[in-house]
């Protein structure tokens, strides 16, 4: 299988997948918006203004003001910053470390694969929200650690799931024909397996992102994750229960930025996952 | 069949002391140790009482002897006592407990029970617009934040059902109703996820299983339709389905940490945050052994299940 093919096929297949065409579109809206939050943002999102508390959505304030009279709408929007933030150095570190991690295992087998994979069982027996938490504590709560901690929790994901299709990919007739003409293990996994990997890692960084939106948030709803006064959805649901039978509109719209943030992410990778894998195609 | 169970004992053993040594050491890591937290009010505190306090609880002496220490007890079935009230962890852990599992339980019976009847409708209707909608569904279903979910139950209800015991928490043995009334809104909550993503997966292995030549061969003597879905397909789909929901137990645990949290119920996961806080090494500890070996045993008996089930995978 060469790579132009596969990318031939891509381009004829993505705009057909409407899956991969709403999620997509609802992925790249949000990320402006937390891009260019300064921009798009109508308020700033710590001006305080009592007159106004408390209040539904109006023309002045689309999703009404949370208890100080502060802009929902742009608390969520620097909120989403905050978030895509996070969940993206979380999925990096996880990719780059357990990608790693996993093709390693599979391109050497024997005991290096053993005892990698079982560190690997040992990460992953920890309920994820728990490792986290334990991670924060070490590290000190902030932005940073939590991506930290989302990223070291996620480590174990990526590491299985390359080394399965590493090992499917390491033992084929042209992996062995390169060794035959003299190529390093470096050069083989940098040219010959890692291409090959592109559509299954494309489908789980974008899942893993909708997932890690969703581990951000219960963290921060937890009061373990980014601390005041930086923005986070989470923390902002958190608060907002506590006025939640005398102002809805907090709690609400600040969920629902959650949901739609991790629904874009995990549409688009099981769009992505449909229109990659060709064994599935067959199926649906 | 003995040699893979040989391995995958091995392996497991290799595992359950790999938890062990990560929850022994992550407690120890976290800045501030409990002596200082427990007498830090405590402005006339000299260096000697510490000291002393160290020295009754075992603090002072080196990482792994304290580490060989705990383990030799655990291996003898003494799990320590709280560092705080001198009460056995078992104890602690035990007054806790049942709300988590009776939570996590609730929420996994509900998910399974509704997820294969839903993973056979939508591999019976695939590729349709219905196809479709429900899989939107599912997708919105597992990323809907259950600390939301929850808040918005006990919104909804209270402003429906007034008198509805949203949050809180009474034992089974003293009220029954009251505790299931009280549990079903974060049932709810916890198992929404679970449910869209075991719905998923029990779709896809339907599908599978709906595509092989046995399935064929049944079809061509004549079984009737039904038959061929429930007996010969749905049999074969249940063991991705069920790796699934090995896989799963774990994340409810994680989810029943942030439900309890919303829904003020006094479960293992409100206990181990607290115990963090405090640095009670011995419950941390404890529990977190308890969780992780929890998931890694129900995950072994579920391989060791499949390799009684089908030769193909002891074989390989």
């Amino acid at each position: 299988m060469s790579a132009l093919p596969i990318i031939a096929r891509r381009r004829r297949l993505l705009p057909r997948n409407p899956l991969v065409l709403v999620g997509g579109m609802l992925v790249v809206l949000q990320v402006l918006l937390a891009v260019g939050a300064p921009i798009f943002a109508p308020y700033d999102p710590l001006d305080q203004s009592i007159l106004d508390r408390m209040q539904g959505p109006s023309a002045k304030h689309w999703l009404g003001t949370d208890r100080f009279g502060r802009d929902i709408l742009s608390r969520i929007i620097y909120g989403y910053r905050a978030s895509f933030g996070i969940a993206a150095s979380a999925v990096a570190i996880a990719l780059v470390i357990g990608g790693t991690l996993g093709i390693v295992s599979a391109v050497y087998r024997g005991w290096t694969d053993r005892v990698i994979m079982r560190l690997m069982d040992v990460l992953f027996a920890f309920p994820i929200i728990l490792l986290a938490i334990g991670i924060i504590a070490i590290l000190g709560p902030g932005a940073v650690t939590t991506a930290a901690a989302i990223g070291i929790v996620y480590i174990p994901i990526f590491a299985r799931l390359l080394r399965a299709p590493t090992l499917v990919i390491a033992a084929t007739e042209y992996v062995e024909g390169a060794r035959a003409i003299g190529a390093g293990t470096g050069r083989i996994i940098v040219s010959h397996i890692l291409p090959n990997l592109t559509s299954v890692i494309l489908v789980q960084a974008s899942l893993s992102l909708s997932t890690a939106i969703l581990v951000e948030a219960s963290l921060s709803f937890l009061g373990i994750g980014s601390q005041p006064p930086d923005p986070s959805l989470g923390r902002m649901l958190s608060e907002a229960r506590e006025y939640l039978l005398l102002s809805p509109w907090d709690s609400v719209f600040s969920g629902l930025a959650i949901l739609l943030a991790s629904f874009g992410f995990n549409l688009l990778g099981d769009g992505l996952r449909d229109a990659l894998d060709p064994r599935l195609r067959g199926s649906e | 069949m003995a040699r893979y169970i040989a391995i995958r004992l091995s392996d497991l053993v290799f595992v359950l002391f790999g938890v062990s040594v990560v929850a022994f050491l992550m407690i120890r890591l976290i800045p501030g140790d409990a002596v200082e937290i427990m007498l830090g009010a405590n402005a006339e505190v000299t260096d000697e009482q510490i000291n002393l306090v160290r020295e009754r609880l075992g603090l002072n002496q080196g990482m792994v002897a304290q580490y060989l220490g705990w383990l030799g007890d655990l291996l003898r079935g003494d799990l320590g006592t709280s560092l705080w009230t001198g009460v056995p962890v078992t104890e602690e852990i035990g007054a806790r407990i049942w709300v988590t599992l009776e939570l996590t339980f609730l929420a996994m019976g509900l998910s399974i029970v509704l997820a294969i009847p839903a993973g056979c409708a939508m591999a019976y209707f695939r590729s349709s617009l219905a196809d479709y909608v429900i899989r939107i569904v599912t997708i919105a279903g597992v990323t809907v934040p259950n600390f939301w979910l929850g808040a918005l139950l006990i919104y909804l209800f209270f402003i429906l059902f007034p008198s509805f015991p949203s949050i809180g928490w009474v034992p089974f043995s003293e009220d029954p109703l009251g505790n299931l009334a009280r549990l079903m809104l974060p049932t709810i909550a916890l198992a929404v996820p679970v449910l869209a993503s075991l719905s998923r997966i029990a779709r896809s292995a339907m599908l599978d299983a709906l595509g092989q030549d046995y399935i064929r061969t049944a079809r061509a003597k004549g079984v009737p339709d039904g038959r061929v879905v429930f007996h010969h397909a749905l049999r074969n789909a249940l063991i991705p389905f069920v790796t699934a929901v090995g896989i799963y137990a774990g994340y409810l645990f994680g989810g029943a940490i942030v439900v309890e949290q919303v829904f003020a119920l006094p479960g293992l996961g409100r206990l181990m945050i607290g115990a963090i806080a405090e640095r009670n090494y011995p419950l941390v500890q404890a529990s977190i052994l308890l969780v992780t070996t929890a998931f890694v045993l129900v995950n072994f008996l579920i391989d060791m299940l499949y390799a009684a089930l089908d030769p193909r995978i002891s074989l390989k």
